[in-house]
C-alpha cells in the first residue's frame, strides 16, 4: 500500500517509524512539512527524512509543498496528520478534499475537519468510492471508534462519558496527589512536554468538546457544533476543592459527556469516586459507554503520544488495505 | 417513606398493587426480625417512593386490601447530592446561595464544609442537598446551577446522578 503523509511533527514521525521498525508493507511516495516536500514514487528514504528532522531541518526540498503531495504524488491513502485548526479546519481540510476529489482514501488525526465538516466529507468520499477514517482524532490509541462503529453497531448508546484530555487530567492528579495549586501543576505539564506554551484549547474544555462534537456527529447521528457543547474548565480548581472530594473519597475529573436522546454535549469538572474506573491516572483517556445490548465498557489507554497515536492511524491505514487496496 | 407491617401470608403481594396504583416507587423490601426476644413473626418494610400528597389514598386502598400497616416512616430526605463550590462564596453571601435551596420546602441543605484559604483568594466548599424525589433534586441542582451563574461560583456536579 502507498501512502502519502502530510504533517512530519509528533504523530507524522511516530507513522514513519511504526513503518520503519516493523514490517507493515507501506510504502511512503509523498510526505510534507509546514515547509517543504517530497514524492518519489518509488518510496522516500524515510530514516533520512527522520533523520533531517531530528536536526531541525525541513523533511524534503523547498519545491514541493504539501498541495503538490495531494495533487500529484501517487498514493492509495493520504494521511493527514497537521495541526487541528477548530475555526476553519484549515489547511487540513483542502488536503482532505483534494485527496477524496482524486478517489484516494484518506485517514487523519486531525479534529479539525472531522468535527467541522464530517458530512460533507463523508458524502464526498462515498461519492468517490473510498473511505475516510479518523481513529486518531478521539482518544490517541483507544480504538474507541472502531469499537463502536463495528464491535458495538447494534447498540443503541444511551450515555458516552469519560476523560478526553490527557493534559487535564494530568494536571488534577498531580493536584490531588501532592496538593498542588493549578498554576504549579501546569508549569509542571509544560516542563513534561505535555502542555502547550498556550494550554487554553486543553484547559478550557475545548479539545474535550471537539472530540465530543466528533463522536456526536460521526457515530450517534447528532448535528453538532462545538458552540453546542456546555463547557467549563479546569483553571478555576483549588487545591481546596480536590481535598473536600478527597474527604468524600472521591475526585474531581474533567469529564466530557454525551446524552444523546437529550441533546446534552457538556464537559465540565465532576465529582467522581475515586474508585470509579474513568478515575485514571497521569496523561491517561477513558471513556464508558452506556448501551443497551451490551450494557457499560469502559475503554482506557494512552489518548496522546507520537507512536500511540500512530498505532490509531495504522489501525486505520490496514483496515482500507484489508477492504479495498488491491496490490501494494 | 417506609412502610412496615407484619409478614403475614398474602401481605406483602397485597400491599404492592395499591402502591403502583397511586404511582408509588419501589425502592426496596426489607424483612427485619424484631427483637430476638419477640415472636417469630417477621416485619417487612417497603421503602417507597410516592409522588406528593397521595399518603392518604395510598392508606386507604391498603386497608380495603387488608393490609395492617404498623407503622409509617416518613423518611422524606430520600435523595442526596454532594457537589463543590468555588468562588467567592462569602462576599456572594453564603446564606443566600443556600436559602434559594431550603426555601424550595422540597430540598434543602444538609450540610456545607467551607475552606478559606485567604483573604482574597476564591473559597471552596463542599454542599449536601438532600430531597424527597429526585426530580426534587433535579431541581434544586437547577436552581444551585442559575445561583452559581448570577453569582460567578463554579459548581462541580457529581458524575452519576443522586
Ligand atoms: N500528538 C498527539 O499525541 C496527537 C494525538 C491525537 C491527535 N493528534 C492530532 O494530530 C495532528 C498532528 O499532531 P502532532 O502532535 O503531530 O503535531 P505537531 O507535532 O505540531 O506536527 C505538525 C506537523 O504538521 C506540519 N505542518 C504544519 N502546517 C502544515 C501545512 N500547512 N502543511 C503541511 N504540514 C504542515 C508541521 O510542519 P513543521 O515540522 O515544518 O513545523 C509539523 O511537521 C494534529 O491535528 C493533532 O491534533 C495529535
Amino acid at each position: 500500500m502507498r501512502i502519502a503523509i502530510l504533517g512530519f511533527g509528533s504523530v507524522g514521525r511516530g507513522i514513519a517509524r511504526a513503518i520503519l521498525a516493523k514490517n507493515l508493507d507501506i510504502t511512503v511516495t509523498g510526505l510534507a512539512d509546514s515547509r517543504s516536500g517530497i514524492i518519489d514514487p518509488a518510496g522516500i528514504d524515510l530514516a533520512a527524512a527522520l533523520a533531517k528532522k531530528e536536526n531541525g531541518g525541513p523533511c524534503g526540498g523547498p519545491d514541493v509543498g504539501p498541495a503538490d503531495v495531494v495533487a500529484k504524488a501517487d498514493y492509495d491513502v493520504l494521511v493527514e496528520v497537521t495541526p487541528t485548526n477548530v475555526d476553519d479546519g484549515e489547511p487540513a481540510l483542502g488536503h482532505i478534499r483534494g485527496a477524496l476529489g482524486r478517489h484516494k482514501h484518506v485517514v487523519t488525526s486531525n479534529k479539525g475537519p472531522i468535527a467541522l465538516a464530517y458530512p460533507e466529507l463523508r458524502d464526498l468520499a462515498a461519492a468517490n468510492g473510498v473511505f475516510l477514517k479518523y481513529e486518531a482524532t478521539v482518544c490517541g490509541a483507544i480504538p474507541l471508534i472502531h469499537a463502536m462503529q463495528e464491535g458495538l453497531a447494534g447498540n443503541t448508546i444511551s450515555r458516552l462519558y469519560g476523560v478526553f484530555n490527557g493534559t487535564c487530567n494530568y494536571i488534577l492528579t498531580r493536584m490531588a496527589e501532592d496538593s498542588l495549586t493549578y498554576e504549579q501543576a501546569l508549569a509542571e505539564a509544560r516542563e513534561l512536554g505535555y502542555a502547550e506554551a498556550d494550554p487554553t484549547y486543553d484547559v478550557e474544555g475545548i479539545d474535550a468538546g471537539v472530540k465530543l462534537v466528533i463522536l456526536a456527529n460521526t457515530i450517534l447521528d447528532m448535528r453538532t457544533a462545538l458552540d453546542d457543547v456546555e463547557r467549563t474548565g479546569i483553571t478555576l480548581l483549588t487545591p481546596e476543592a480536590l481535598r473536600l472530594a478527597e474527604d468524600q473519597d472521591c475526585t474531581i475529573r474533567l469529564i466530557g459527556e454525551i446524552v444523546p436522546e437529550a441533546g446534552v454535549l457538556r464537559v465540565s469538572p465532576r465529582l467522581v469516586a475515586k474508585a470509579h474506573p474513568l478515575v485514571v491516572e497521569g496523561t491517561l483517556n477513558a471513556v464508558t459507554v452506556e448501551t443497551d445490548l451490551a450494557g457499560d465498557l469502559t475503554f482506557i489507554g494512552k489518548g496522546a503520544g507520537s507512536v500511540e497515536t500512530a498505532s490509531a492511524v495504522i489501525g486505520d491505514l490496514l483496515y482500507i488495505r484489508d477492504r479495498h487496496v488491491q496490490g501494494s | 417513606m417506609k412502610l412496615e407491617m407484619r409478614d403475614q401470608p398474602g401481605q406483602l403481594v397485597a400491599a404492592l398493587q395499591p402502591i403502583s396504583a397511586v404511582g408509588g416507587n419501589i425502592i426496596a423490601v426489607i424483612h427485619q426480625r424484631e427483637t430476638p426476644a419477640a415472636t417469630e413473626t417477621l416485619d417487612v418494610q417497603i421503602v417507597l417512593e410516592l409522588p406528593e400528597g397521595r399518603l392518604e389514598k395510598l392508606l386507604e386502598l391498603l386497608r380495603e386490601q387488608g393490609v395492617n400497616v404498623v407503622r409509617i416512616g416518613e423518611e422524606r430526605l430520600l435523595y442526596e447530592c454532594t457537589m463543590i463550590m468555588i468562588g467567592h462564596l462569602m462576599h456572594t453571601d453564603l446564606s443566600d446561595t443556600v436559602d434559594r435551596i431550603d426555601t424550595t420546602g422540597s430540598a434543602e441543605v444538609t450540610e456545607l464544609s467551607l475552606v478559606m484559604p485567604a483573604i482574597s483568594s476564591p473559597s471552596s466548599a463542599r454542599i449536601t442537598i438532600r430531597s424527597t424525589t429526585r426530580d426534587e433534586m433535579k431541581r434544586a441542582i437547577r436552581i444551585l446551577r442559575s445561583v452559581a451563574e448570577q453569582k460567578h461560583l463554579l459548581i462541580i456536579e457529581p458524575l452519576e446522578d443522586a
